[in-house]
């Protein structure tokens, strides 16, 4: 369909002013809100000197529209910047974590679409009656639970009580080595390199983190799904498709989940922003090795490029996911493509 | 005295109020549709008649609650059977065309694909076949360009080529013995309304279809319907010939009914 091909490629062409006012916005309130970094690279002793010098080399001394040009010239060659807490260049220590990041939050954000939209389905069908009551419950201590507890509470029953599960230290347990990076996410490269015994190992350490996560996404995901199935049963067309003779299941999962879909796309690509730009207690608690945790070693040591560096991560991934949600919303949603 | 294919026995119930309250809104309403015949039933907005309309097909709203009657179809209760067995009845037998047509029909699919599902339901076979089946009922109800429209969506249909798809779905595509069509013009532009009107007798003329068409607009009934059934809060007040209706109205408020709608054709 030519008008479809032409939407979606009009969308992707705004992803591209969309992130230039990212990066800007970032700059801008990095240097806002940072103050001077020189403070952080110079010895409280140094002379005026040795501070100008500082400034020089960081580029502060130039004038505000030419550090904007550097700034973007060095984004543009994916050039972050120098973390120094790790002493390496923040781009490869993204690409380092990302894909710790990554496996677990989608490991954790399907979690949460598979438990969770048929929840909602179950409860928006017998509504008013047990089956919504329990999900109803269920979800609202989904949403009102901190993950970090909900987390805690895990471990402290699965690891600390029945010892069923590994404890909290990351991707493996602590001495085992990663297998070469292929994909980088475990659950595959531990297969590509030949290692089920790491990959049933990896598995284990993956199951209460991304149960956490599951758990927490799985509640909005549910409700959201129960309030606009229950919309969609009580509309015109659901009873069209009634009156015309068409049973029970095709009525809920033909004709109405499909209607109801569509906030719910909405609130997955708002979820998968959050899970994405790392859940931050979340890995903290699990040791796991992943952005959230370097953003929060980056907030602890004021380690200005790194944070600024997973900043522009974090936004960016927001302008895709709701790229996503937006090509999927063309695909259910026929209307939108007029 | 012909055969009635569908008969209505001192139907009653209401509705029950969130604080529990038990409000009744139908008190005992009973008529009959001939078979072949086109019976129009008319009253005002809050009259039942839509009410009883949606029973026949079990889809009334969810917070009514039945107190007594009963609706036999060729002898039949429908009140009595099961949701099985309301299937089997819903669409085959008994079909039914409603008041906002665009409404109706579900947006994210293609009016052909729905008219063809419909298809595939009652009389099978395959996803291709049926399409062929859903662009001749288009074709059939003189929708134009029918293979294009049925690639189209419901919201790029006008209101009334909609309810002409509905009316296609209803009865070309379900071919049922009773059709029934609840305010099938309203909302729609004058002349449009006349087409709708007309498509409806010249397919129920042609098809033998008994119709029971549901309306607040007298001037329709008189142009279209042999009987007249008239609600008035909850009850029949009076049925007959639509000529005795029109000529010789014996009860008080189809008098008014009458003068009423003259009224409004002369404003």
């Amino acid at each position: 369909m030519p008008p479809l091909g032409k939407m979606i490629l009009r969308r992707l062409l705004w992803v591209f002013p969309v992130a230039f006012g990212v990066v800007t916005m970032t700059f801008f309130m990095a240097r806002v809100l940072n103050g001077d970094p020189t403070e952080l690279y110079a010895p409280p002793e140094a002379s005026d000197a040795l501070r100008a010098e500082i400034r020089a080399r960081l580029g502060l001394a130039d004038p505000l529209p030419l550090q904007f040009v550097h700034y973007l010239w060095d984004l543009l060659r994916l050039d972050l910047g120098t973390s120094f807490t790790t002493g390496q260049s923040v781009a490869s220590d993204l690409w380092d974590r990302l894909p710790a990041t990554l496996e677990l939050g989608l490991l954790g954000l399907s979690l949460g679409i598979v438990v969770g939209i048929p929840l909602g389905v179950l409860a928006a069908v017998h509504r008013e009656h047990w089956p919504d009551f329990l999900v109803r419950g269920t979800t609202l201590s989904g949403m009102a639970l901190p993950q970090f507890w909900v987390g805690l509470v895990l471990i402290s029953v699965f690891f600390v009580d029945f010892g069923l599960l590994p404890g909290p230290v990351g991707r493996l347990p602590i001495g085992m080595a990663l297998p070469p990076r292929v994909t980088g996410f475990l659950l595959v490269d531990t297969l590509l390199a030949g290692r089920p015994d790491l990959w049933w190992l990896a598995l284990q350490q993956l199951i209460l983190p991304a149960v956490t996560l599951g758990f927490s996404s799985a509640a909005p995901i549910a409700r959201v799904t129960r309030s606009a199935m229950a919309e969609a049963l009580q509309s015109d067309y659901v009873r069209t498709a009634i009156a015309m003779g068409h049973g029970r299941r095709a009525v809920w999962f033909r004709y109405s989940l499909r209607n109801a879909l569509l906030p719910v796309i909405t609130l997955i690509g708002g979820v998968a922003g959050h899970i994405f730009a790392g859940a931050v207690l979340l890995e903290s608690i699990f040791a796991w090795p992943g952005l959230g945790q370097y953003a929060l070693q980056a907030i602890e040591r004021s380690d200005f490029a790194a944070l600024q560096g997973f900043v522009i991560y974090a936004s960016l991934l927001y302008v895709l996911a709701f790229l996503l949600v937006d090509l999927l919303y063309m695909l259910v949603d026929p209307r939108i493509r007029a | 005295m012909s055969e009635a294919l569908l008969e209505i026995e001192d139907y009653r119930g209401g509705f029950r109020t969130e604080t529990g309250d038990f409000v009744p809104v139908l008190h005992g309403v009973s008529y009959r549709l001939k078979v072949g015949v086109m019976t129009a039933v008319v009253g005002e907005s809050g009259s039942g008649k839509s009410l009883v309309a949606l029973s026949v097909l079990g889809i009334q709203p969810p917070a009514f609650e039945r107190t007594g009657g009963r609706i036999l179809f060729r002898g039949t209760d429908l009140l009595g059977l099961d949701e099985k067995g309301l299937r089997a009845i819903r669409g085959a037998e008994i079909s039914m065309v409603f008041q906002d047509a665009r409404a109706a029909l579900n947006p994210v699919f293609t009016v052909g694909r729905q008219l063809a599902d419909v298809w595939q339901l009652h009389h099978g076979g395959g996803r291709k076949a049926a399409m062929g089946q859903a662009i001749e009922a288009l074709r059939r109800v003189s929708i134009p360009e029918p293979e294009r429209r049925a690639r189209q969506y419901p919201h790029e249909f006008s209101g009334g080529m909609a309810q002409r798809a509905m009316i296609a779905m209803a009865s070309l595509i379900c071919q049922p013995a009773l059709l029934i069509l609840d305010e099938p013009t309203t909302g729609l532009d004058v002349t449009i309304q006349s087409d709708i009107m007309e498509l409806i007798v010249e397919l129920s003329r042609t098809r033998g279809l008994t119709t029971c068409l549901i309306t607040h607009d007298l001037g329709v009934v008189a142009e279209t319907c042999q009987e007249v059934v008239v609600m008035n809060a909850g009850r029949v007040v009076e049925t007959g010939s639509a000529e005795a209706i029109f000529t010789t109205p014996r009860d008080l408020y189809t008098q008014r009914l009458l003068s009423a709608s003259q009224l409004v054709e002369a404003a």
